[in-house]
């Protein structure tokens, strides 16, 4: 079936209540992402704050799970292809109470829980093991494939980055989600234009996007990616048009490197993001500053 | 919940698992981008060298080509699969592709296209692996811990692993002159310059004796080289004198080198940065049992596991490639 606009108008827009609750959940994402990165000195600082809306919207608004069992075999599965935003997810799985907030400083240490790239094996509520870019999607259609045949009503959602359109993996799992009409997976793609060796219009032009994942037989919206409203509206989209008809979907989600924080977003837009030690505390109040200013607006 | 957590900023430094980090010691001698500017100098040589990489131009050393030829540099994408798909397509047409990114994504993910594109038809394509063995702490997805054990599976490839900015320097162009493809196990960023001290050169296909010792024999590949001949003079002071032979050409190996070496009453020992299955430790031990020699080797090499992500020294400590380790190790075999 051909899904419409109209068919998308269809939904109505999300309360101010819930707007505002999934915003919160993302500030308190992006304090944790930024105290875990001055443990380090660097790290992944700027994806985790351009994520942190999805991570919110996926966590604290759409994901059925249980904290005390990370386990439990009625949760939607949330897996993070892109290992290097890390940072942002076990700041999500602590907002989420699956990981103590106390333990996000051991972030990227020797023998803690929270490697600098997500593995399942050492984290609790880690799905899969990302870091080798392309791989999530594969096996989020076998997860939702394998839901699906044993009478699970969980989701799986895949997030992915912009940069992992690059590998023939991705489209691979693209034909096949759509092939099984695989209507409880969800893609969200972070797409903020950057990868290792710079702007991805400078390593490899992805876009058309939209039209990409279309042709590719998928539900496709495209959204600002920080802007929780429009994040919430695509899931309710998503609920309402694409599940029931068995239609994989995916949310393109524009972000912003650093998003939030004023002196990261305009500083010059790297993989690996370097912060002087004087300047986390200045971070930490723009971001406050930044998050009470909205609210209040 | 509070929206005023605490910093960290008063707590010591924990040691981190980051993806690039050196495994030069501290005050070492180092030579920045050896690769870089290796490639350079041969493509100034040579007008059929080209340089490709798979997003990770800034951590192979390919950005330095990349400048200094930035028409004969191709950026293809976080696509691995058509990184060395093209770069066969490359040579066919005649040019000597040079082709850049992790170990991992160069034995793990592209190894049909290497093999059937470039290996089958001999082609002289020149693989590049960053961070090879255990050279980053940030886990398996980037710990290429059997790049070697599943490449020497390949036929007509030959496989460099080197040991400092000396053999990296001395290697690229003899790596552009040989006729089929090839595999270099790459040190990246500033790397340590160690065989200067040495009356060496780098032959590719040759194995070569660095230093003589009665009661001990390394041999050793890539930066466990380094290790050996650090390890060898901290032996000394026990009384042990050890002999380190170093052979960056894992293949086509030189086993009459090695075997001529073995072929002792001494301790032998390999050293490798790599996994004891398939490395320099079988090969070695292949060569010693088909020539009949009723040898105990001893082997220095990663375990056959998924090693841990954290930073670089607590691993190599944990794992045995550290010179402590070594030593102990060596004291312990000689009772």
């Amino acid at each position: 079936m051909t899904l419409s606009s109209v068919e998308t108008a269809a939904v109505s827009a999300p309360t101010p209540e819930r707007v505002e609750r999934i915003r919160a959940a993302a500030y308190r994402i992006r304090h944790h992402a930024l105290n875990m990165g001055e443990v380090q000195g660097q790290g992944y600082v700027g994806q985790a704050l351009g994520a942190a809306d999805m991570f919110a919207a996926a966590y604290a608004d759409q994901l059925s799970y249980r904290a005390e069992d990370p386990h439990w075999e009625g949760r939607d599965r949330f897996l993070l292809s892109t290992g290097h935003y890390a940072i942002g997810h076990y700041a999500a799985l602590a907002e989420a109470g699956i990981v103590p907030v106390s333990e996000l400083e051991t972030y990227g240490s020797d023998d803690s829980r929270l490697p600098m790239s997500g593995m399942s094996t050492y984290t609790p509520g880690m799905e899969i093991s990302g870091g080798s870019l392309g791989h999530g999607l594969t096996i989020a259609v076998g997860m939702a494939l394998g839901l699906r045949a044993q009478g699970s009503a969980s989701r799986v959602i895949n997030f992915l980055s912009d940069g992992e359109l690059d590998e023939g993996s991705t489209w691979e799992a693209a034909m096949g989600a759509h092939h099984h009409q695989l209507g409880n997976l969800i893609a969200m793609v972070d797409i903020n234009a950057l990868q290792a060796d710079g702007a991805t219009n400078t390593v490899l032009r992805t876009e058309p996007v939209t039209e990409k994942w279309e042709s590719f037989g998928w539900y496709t919206q495209r959204v600002d990616g920080n802007d929780v409203g429009a994040l919430l509206a695509a899931f309710d989209n998503i609920a309402a048009v694409a599940a029931a008809v068995g239609r994989p979907s995916v949310i393109l989600c524009d972000t912003k490197v650093g998003r939030g924080v004023p002196l990261l977003e305009t500083r010059e837009k790297a993989h690996f993001m370097r912060i002087e030690e004087n300047e986390w505390q200045i971070c930490r109040e723009q971001l406050t500053a930044g998050y009470e200013g909205a609210a209040s607006a | 919940m509070s929206t005023t957590t605490t910093t960290a900023a008063a707590k010591p430094k924990l040691k981190t698992s980051a993806m690039i980090a050196s495994f030069a010691d501290p005050g070492q001698k180092t030579t920045s981008a050896p690769f870089g500017h290796a490639l350079v100098a041969a493509a100034e040589a040579n007008p059929a060298i080209v340089g490709l990489t798979a997003d990770l131009g800034k951590y192979t050393d390919m950005h330095i080509f990349a400048k200094a030829f930035p028409d004969r540099f191709f950026q293809m994408g976080m696509a691995e699969q058509l990184l060395f798909g093209a770069a066969a397509g490359m040579a066919e047409t005649g040019l000597i592709p040079f082709a850049s990114t992790y170990s991992v994504f160069a034995a793990r993910r592209a190894y049909d296209f290497l093999c059937l594109d470039i290996a089958e038809p001999n082609l002289n394509v020149n693989i590049v692996g960053g961070l090879p063995g255990l050279t980053t702490g940030y886990g398996p997805s980037h710990q290429a811990t059997e790049d070697m054990a599943i490449f020497r599976g390949m036929p007509n490839l030959t496989i460099v692993d080197p040991c400092d900015s000396v053999d990296i320097e001395q290697a690229v162009p003899q790596l552009a002159a040989s006729d089929g493809p090839t595999y270099l196990r790459l040190l990246r960023g500033n790397v340590p310059t160690v065989l200067d001290e040495y009356d060496y050169k780098f032959e590719l296909g040759k194995a070569k004796v660095l230093r003589g010792g009665n009661d001990v024999v390394f041999v050793s590949s890539g930066l466990m080289t380094m290790r050996a001949l650090q390890a060898a003079d901290a032996l000394a002071a026990h009384n042990v004198d050890v002999a380190v032979v170093h052979t960056p050409t894992i293949k086509p190996f030189d086993s009459a080198t090695v075997l001529a070496e073995l072929n002792t009453d001494r301790l032998a020992v390999t050293l490798e940065n790599h996994t004891v299955v398939g490395g320099l430790f079988e090969t070695v031990a292949s060569a010693v049992v088909t020539a009949g020699l009723g040898k105990r080797v001893v082997p220095i090499a990663l375990p056959d596991q998924f090693l841990d992500a954290g930073a670089l020294p607590t691993l190599h400590e944990r794992y045995g490639l550290s010179v402590d380790r070594i030593v102990a190790k060596v004291l312990a075999e000689l009772g």
